[in-house]
């Protein structure tokens, strides 16, 4: 029933009051002394050029593309093994079909190099 | 066991679902309008669980909270917008999107008034003793009736690995 | 059991939970110490009280009470968020995890779990894959290069391996056909031949074992593969800018992940708390939480003993590791458990 879950809304609602709270309750206890030097980011001792902010690798979305691809077929894979007795040979098969499928892909990213330091 | 407080639950999901669906689309900062739309599919997810589908909340949360939003703070992460943030943002085209939001929510009241009838006000009493059962049903379902569907989405994927790669590798 | 009884079992169960849980979590920290110290052949703390009860202690106090320096430009909002979004997820994965089957106290017949709902698994995947975000947005948010590129590159690594994660638990789910954490307990009960108890990993899920176990190390970013937040490599990577309190959250919640995933490795694969039973009705209750606490304590040593001793990869090797070998081992693995188990 759904009324099982809300004990989990509590949780997290009491885990988040927990971190909330322990961050509120140290900014009332520590000191509090900026001063310039001391707030600038770390790079290492010298002082910070360029924006932070800049342009990085395509490789991270296509980490991230790949993941949520992936990701969707294991949610695929998720019913199935649940249900596997009852879906029998028919349900085996066809699910080695979806998984070849995917398997081509996979093989023809790793061929492409798309997976290189990726 | 009664289902209790259902009626705060839903509602508190749904001002959840609707502020933060606005805090989206008025967010200067693209990062807060992704984490306000996080919090939108959270409450989403929510709303699948008082609906008793408890497996399609899960993959909500796994798939579309855990993968795609990642995906969408990737790219915004990886494209520089703080000089777009503080640009004028200006729209040439208020006057048209105005109308045209007004006419597609003209025509959904128009239709929630003349089809009100066909609304369940009672909820269909017969999921009750499937819900423990989303899972399972869902299981029987996919690779059951609806094969075909499922090996073409296997086929979509495939065109989705292709077509990321081809779009992104131009030049490693 | 009325509304009122289950509202008030469940907060018990909660407040317990966390105290639990958080009080693990500090002693983890005193774990990883001592024994990494004697690996390396020193002593770890052992002054503050005996053999060093009460450095956990005095750690908290220092991160209470030191200065929070927040640099200028970061993002205020998300720099305050991503910690506690950190610690957050972290602590919630425990909500669905069972401890003991079901108890009688007086008239209330509960499971030593928050709740025992029937996607159990597919909710601490869920959890998991929002704890992403606090390492992202803790990368992002604190505007310096370091941090930035230890973010994407820890949220990289994180998310690269929950594939592998999500794969190696299907083997797991055609013996179990269930979700819910309990049924998978009790689909590994009993034993062949009088001693060889019935757990997965004897069942054939080695190799989902070994996999579950890479993957959780490469999702905690412990060492091998804890690139991301080493000193030597991107400074501190994702919580360079941090300090005090909110650093000590990210630690907490790497903790915390490590404690969840002893704790799923030991429901999956290692039959969670099957274990002899003995003695009166009260002991009888206890014990199962007694076995499961043994697994639960071996996993955690051989998370630190790990990282006394291997060295760690380099970031390339770590994706490659994660894409090119997991990944089709784990299909691998679901193929030969599908015919396996259709042939029988």
């Amino acid at each position: 029933m759904p009324q099982n879950y809300v004990p989990i809304f509590i949780f997290a609602l009491v885990a988040f009051l927990v971190a909330a709270g322990t961050v509120a309750l140290c900014a009332l206890v520590r000191p509090k002394n900026p001063f310039k030097t001391k707030l600038m980011p770390y790079e290492c001792g010298i002082t910070p050029f360029d924006n932070a902010r800049g342009r990085y690798t395509v490789r991270f979305y296509i980490v991230a593309i790949l993941f949520v691809v992936f990701d969707v077929e294991t949610i695929f894979l998720f019913p199935w093994a649940v249900q596997f007795k009852l879906l029998g040979l028919f349900g085996l098969l066809e699910m080695m079909i979806f998984l070849g499928i995917l398997i081509v892909g996979y093989i023809w990213i790793w061929k492409k190099g798309a997976l290189e330091w990726v | 066991m009664i289902p209790v407080a259902t009626t705060f639950f839903f509602y508190f999901l749904a001002v959840l679902a609707i502020g933060s669906a606005i805090a989206v689309i008025t967010q200067r900062n693209p990062v807060h309008a992704a984490l306000a739309l996080i919090v939108t599919l959270l409450a989403l997810a929510g709303f699948y669980l008082m609906l008793y589908a408890p497996f399609v909340a899960g993959v909500q949360i796994v798939l579309y909270a855990g993968g795609i939003m990642v995906l969408f703070l990737f790219v915004i992460m990886l494209v520089n917008l703080e000089q777009n943030i503080r640009e004028y943002q200006f729209n040439k085209q208020w006057l048209v999107g105005t109308i045209v939001a007004l006419a597609l929510g003209g025509l959904l009241l128009f239709v929630y008034r003349t089809g009100r009838g066909t609304f369940p006000t009672v909820f269909y009493q017969g999921y009750r003793g499937l819900e423990g059962d989303n899972t399972q049903q869902i299981g029987l379902a996919l690779y059951g009736q609806y094969m075909l569907p499922f090996e073409i989405a296997s086929l979509l994927l495939l065109v989705a690995i292709v077509g990321a790669v081809v779009m992104a590798k131009k030049r490693i | 059991m009325s509304i009122g009884t289950y509202i008030l079992v469940s907060l018990v169960k909660i407040v317990l939970a966390l105290l639990i849980l958080l009080t693990a979590v500090a002693y983890t920290t005193l774990l990883e110490r001592k024994v990494v110290a004697h690996i390396q052949n020193r002593w770890g703390p052992s002054r503050v009280g005996p053999f060093g009860i009460w450095q956990p202690l005095a750690d908290g106090l220092k991160f209470i009470f030191k200065e929070d320096l927040t640099p200028p430009y970061v993002n205020k909002p998300l720099y305050m968020l991503a910690p506690i979004i950190a610690l957050t997820t972290a602590l919630t994965s425990i909500a669905v995890i069972p401890i003991g089957p079901w108890i009688r106290l007086g008239s209330v017949n509960t499971p030593l779990q928050i709740t025992d709902i029937n996607i159990g698994l597919l909710v601490i995947l869920g959890v998991t894959s929002v704890g992403v975000y606090g390492v992202a947005l803790a990368g992002w948010s604190s505007n310096s290069k370091y941090s930035m590129l230890g973010g994407l590159r820890a949220s990289a690594q994180m998310i690269s391996y929950e594939i592998a994660l999500g794969l190696s638990l299907i083997g797991v789910l055609i013996y179990a056909g269930s979700f819910s954490l309990s049924d998978i307990v009790n689909s590994q009960a009993g034993v062949w031949f009088g001693f060889i108890p019935k757990w997965n990993i004897f069942k054939g899920q080695f190799v989902a074992f070994f996999i579950y176990i890479m993957a959780a190390y490469a999702e905690t970013n412990r060492i091998p593969f804890d690139l991301p937040e080493a000193e030597t490599e991107l400074v501190a990577g994702y919580h360079t800018e941090y300090s005090s309190m909110k650093f000590a959250m990210f630690f907490m919640a790497e903790y915390a992940n490590m404690v969840t995933v002893a704790c799923l490795a030991s429901i999956l694969f290692l039959g969670g708390w099957s274990g002899p039973v003995f003695g009166p009705p009260i002991v009888q209750s206890l014990l199962p939480v007694f076995w499961f606490a043994v697994r639960v304590f071996a996993f955690m040593f051989i998370y630190i003993w790990v990282r006394g001793t291997l060295p760690r990869f380099r970031y390339d090797q770590l994706m490659a590791f994660g894409w090119k070998f997991l990944l089709p081992l784990a299909i691998a693995n679901i193929v030969v458990t599908a015919f396996v188990v259709a042939v029988k």
